[in-house]
């Protein structure tokens, strides 16, 4: 047997690492995705204020902050019994769909598109950032870098901060929008809504009008028939800041829907003595092994999973684009894994249409930002869409709103099991017998990975392309490495 | 010529560092031009055998930001001080122990229990644990040992420049970066060692728009407590604000928004100790008759640990008796 490493890859809350197992055949017999840190949130925030937790949490990532304190922020409206203002309430969440917008737009830009536009075995040193720019034109590069900065800008003038924002308070947020700040977030929010349908068209260009990318989506090695869960508004259309969870099965039935408070009856947690990060599964199922299949508890969170969880989106666009999304990929549900790239962009347009409609309502200027607490219940929770999954915050508090207990699971947990299953598929399509272990075979089992977004693939990989990675092949019983394949930029 | 090397390397951190570094949008390319990017676990090649075949001081220039809070974090410390003529703590993970060290108030034992027997949601009647070495039918596994106790980074290594912040502000680091390049085209001396770069010598208040007063409480207050004033000083209207006792640096951000500074750029200079000089600085505001009096206004903050030693537990004068 001989192990082969990609150690490590990056972080999650930490660095990741992926082991694979080679037996003496050649084949893969086993492959294990690895968190090596943690840092104990869940213990340091107990003895906290609990609207300090706003502050706090977002600690936790610093690519998707926002998510994290708009959880706590609904968390602490519960512990406070504080509903929150209407401004309140359209001011969060126009920065929060800003952010989803932005989130997105580096993900599928920087890390995803790379692959597909100029391709997943393409020389290394072109299939980045770069070299995508270099095959669509520069005016694209101008286009995610204004994306980025505008969308920033956004998230500063609600959010006080770019990255780590400050603004929420019990029942709503501590500043209003001045009229010239509203002027400017609607300009923003236009064009966020002309860049995702920008985005769609050079998703259109070159990874549909390709056959080989649309089977490459399609294939086998990238499938799992996984559960799928999302927020759901009152319609079952798919929202980010507000609404019910709701589970589909590998059928795309409805298998349960709840309230973000009821989340410990259907969510149960799994401890595995090689990784400091828990795998969550359907209580309602029961865990069954890291296998898919409607018997497995095994769930998937994210934009593949949203879409298919839910019956469409609200707004008119991406509405549509939700429609073609579907009816190209051959209905609900979709198990492509690769297919998330298609469905994060549909995403995307849904955030920056939300964002354009909340910035269009006359009250958002209204200097009635916030409710006042109205006691402290004791306990609350806050659940949100983060970019990468289902993000869930519960908080228990005495008397006087101390925290005493609090329980996270974060977007990218979600996917933990379905990560290591997609791996070792990927692994185990890709790696043959006798056969050479390239740099484009690397880039193809980290195309498994890639897809999920987990949050270790953040935007520094905006000038310096692709992930790197090294396979070291070694012998198993000495550790002897065999055999190097590096990746660099 | 080769260009002088530059690393950056992440510990026990959120990611926000990078980030920050990214807003400094296309300045990043000087730094590319000037610098051959040799280490950056999310940019660059990151295999750690990489950095071990380097020289010693090969590197010219080492970014670390975040705290040191497993064995992983500790022996990356160590290499890249020997690998690099200039060693920075950047951000206040790496600075101050940061938000991570409040996990101080607890050791690794208390953090697993928590995380995987009572949380909630976890299911575990077999107390299965992640293991540092655990053997599976294939072979075996490793993970890096949690440590108790979270450090800063000039608690395990020497340091030669702190950049404070959560994160740092963009403009405040390509200033620093603007004046390392300086130096190494055009020559001249680099600050003195120990010296903190990219912040101010005030403090936060000396920046923030709000207009200060004379400050006489008698009690404290939330944000939401107060009706919304654009102008008004946040410590004078009661809500504990760590602007007094923070470095200035980040513009006062957190502030013009209406909610108060929790202290991320660390203590200005001539103090040591954030927290103890928050609490005499509360001693002197409060507006009653008879240190008695005081001190019981002075009680009913809600989480003087949390909140005077929100980034800066790990390096504070508190110490635990015991583990």
């Amino acid at each position: 047997m001989k192990k082969v490493s990609i150690d490590p890859i990056t972080r999650l809350e930490g660095h990741g690492k992926i082991e694979i197992f080679v037996d003496d055949n050649g084949e893969v017999a086993n492959v294990y995705f690895q968190i090596p840190e943690l840092r104990g949130f869940e213990r340091f925030c107990v003895g906290r204020p609990v609207e300090e937790l706003a502050r706090i949490t977002p600690r936790i990532c610093g690519v998707c902050p926002e998510a994290h304190h708009m959880a706590a922020a609904k968390a602490i409206d519960a512990c406070y019994g504080a509903e929150p203002t209407r401004t309140g309430k359209m001011l969060r969440e126009i920065l929060y769909n800003a952010f989803s917008a932005a989130d997105h737009t580096t993900h599928f830009f920087v890390l995803a598109a790379p692959d597909f536009v100029v391709g997943p075995m393409a020389d290394p040193a072109e299939r980045n950032i770069l070299g995508l720019i270099a095959k669509v034109g520069p005016e694209a590069g101008g286009k995610v870098i204004q994306m980025r900065a505008w969308s920033h800008e956004l998230i500063e003038i609600i959010g006080g901060r770019s990255v780590h924002p400050v603004s929420t308070v019990p029942g709503g947020v501590s500043k209003p929008l001045s009229k010239e700040e509203a002027e400017r977030v609607k300009e923003i929010a236009d064009y966020q809504v002309e860049f995702a349908q920008f985005a769609i068209e050079v998703f259109n260009q070159v990874v549909l009008g390709n056959s080989e990318y649309v089977d490459l989506i399609m294939s086998d090695m990238y499938a799992h028939k996984t559960y799928y869960m999302g927020m759901v508004d009152e319609n079952n259309k798919v929202n980010f800041y507000d609404g019910d969870i709701r589970v589909v099965d590998p059928d795309g039935k409805e298998f349960v829907k709840f309230a973000p408070e009821d989340y410990l009856q259907h969510l149960t947690e799994r401890v595995e003595p090689y990784s400091y990060l828990v795998y969550p599964y359907l209580t309602g199922v029961g865990w069954k092994g890291f296998v898919d299949g409607k018997d497995s508890g095994v769930y998937r969170a994210a934009p593949l999973a949203r879409l298919n969880a839910a019956d469409g989106m609200s707004t008119p666009l991406a509405q549509a684009e939700y429609e073609r999304y579907f009816e190209t990929l051959g209905g609900k549900p979709v198990h492509a894994t690769l297919a998330t790239h298609w469905a994060r962009l549909v995403e995307l347009l849904y955030a920056a249409e939300r964002t354009q409609e909340l910035a269009n309502d006359p009250d958002v200027t209204s200097p009635d930002v916030h409710s006042m607490p109205t006691g402290i219940t004791g306990e609350g929770v806050g659940v949100v869409e983060a970019p990468r999954g289902t993000l869930y915050h519960h908080y228990k508090t005495d008397e006087n709103g101390i925290v005493t207990a609090c329980n996270l699971i974060v977007g990218t947990t979600n996917n933990n099991a379905a990560i290591s299953m997609s791996l070792k598929k990927a692994a185990q399509g890709l790696i043959q017998p006798g056969g050479e272990i390239s740099e484009g075979l690397l880039n193809e089992v980290e195309m498994a990975f890639r897809a999920y977004d987990p949050c270790f693939g953040c935007a520094t990989h905006t000038l310096f392309g692709e992930m790197p990675l090294e396979v070291a092949v070694r012998e198993q019983s000495t550790g002897e490495v065999l055999n190097t394949v590096k990746r660099f930029v | 010529m080769s260009k002088p090397k530059f690393a950056m390397y992440w510990a026990a951190a959120c990611g926000g560092c990078e980030i920050a570094v990214l807003q400094i949008k296309e300045k990043i390319l000087e730094v590319g031009e000037n610098f051959d990017i040799v280490f950056w676990p999310v940019a660059t090649d990151f295999k750690y055998k990489d950095v071990e075949a380097l020289a010693d001081g090969e590197i010219l220039l080492t970014l670390f930001n975040g705290a040191v809070r497993n064995s992983e974090n500790e022996y990356m410390a160590h290499l890249l001080r020997q690998k690099s003529q200039v060693l920075v703590a950047f951000g206040a993970c790496a600075a101050q122990g940061g938000i991570p060290g409040l996990a101080n108030v607890s050791n690794a034992a208390e953090i697993k229990e928590l995380v995987y027997i009572d949380n909630p949601s976890v299911l575990n009647p077999d107390r299965v644990f992640p293991q540092e070495r655990f053997e599976v039918p294939e072979g075996e596994l490793d993970l890096p040992h949690l440590y108790d106790t979270v450090r800063a980074l000039d608690q395990v290594e020497d340091v030669d420049y702190y950049i404070p912040g959560c994160p740092p502000e963009g403009p405040q680091i390509w200033a620093v970066l603007e004046t390392i390049i300086g130096v190494l085209k055009n020559g001249g001396d680099l600050p003195p060692k120990g010296t903190v770069l990219g912040a101010g010598t005030k403090s936060c208040c000396d920046e923030c728009s709000r207009v200060k007063e004379e400050k006489k409480i008698t009690g404290f207050k939330k944000p939401w407590e107060v009706p919304w004033d654009p102008e008004k000083c946040l410590l004078e209207q009661g809500i504990i604000c760590m602007g007094p006792v923070t470095r200035d640096g980040c513009g006062g951000r957190c502030t013009s928004v209406g909610m108060p500074c929790r202290g991320c750029y660390g203590p200005p200079p001539g103090v040591t100790d954030q927290g103890a000089k928050m609490l005499s600085t509360l001693a002197a505001i409060i507006d009653a008759d008879s240190p008695e009096k005081i001190a019981e206004i002075a009680a009913t903050v809600p989480d003087p640990l949390g909140t005077f030693y929100r980034f800066g537990l790990a390096k504070s004068m508190l110490r635990r008796a015991k583990v």
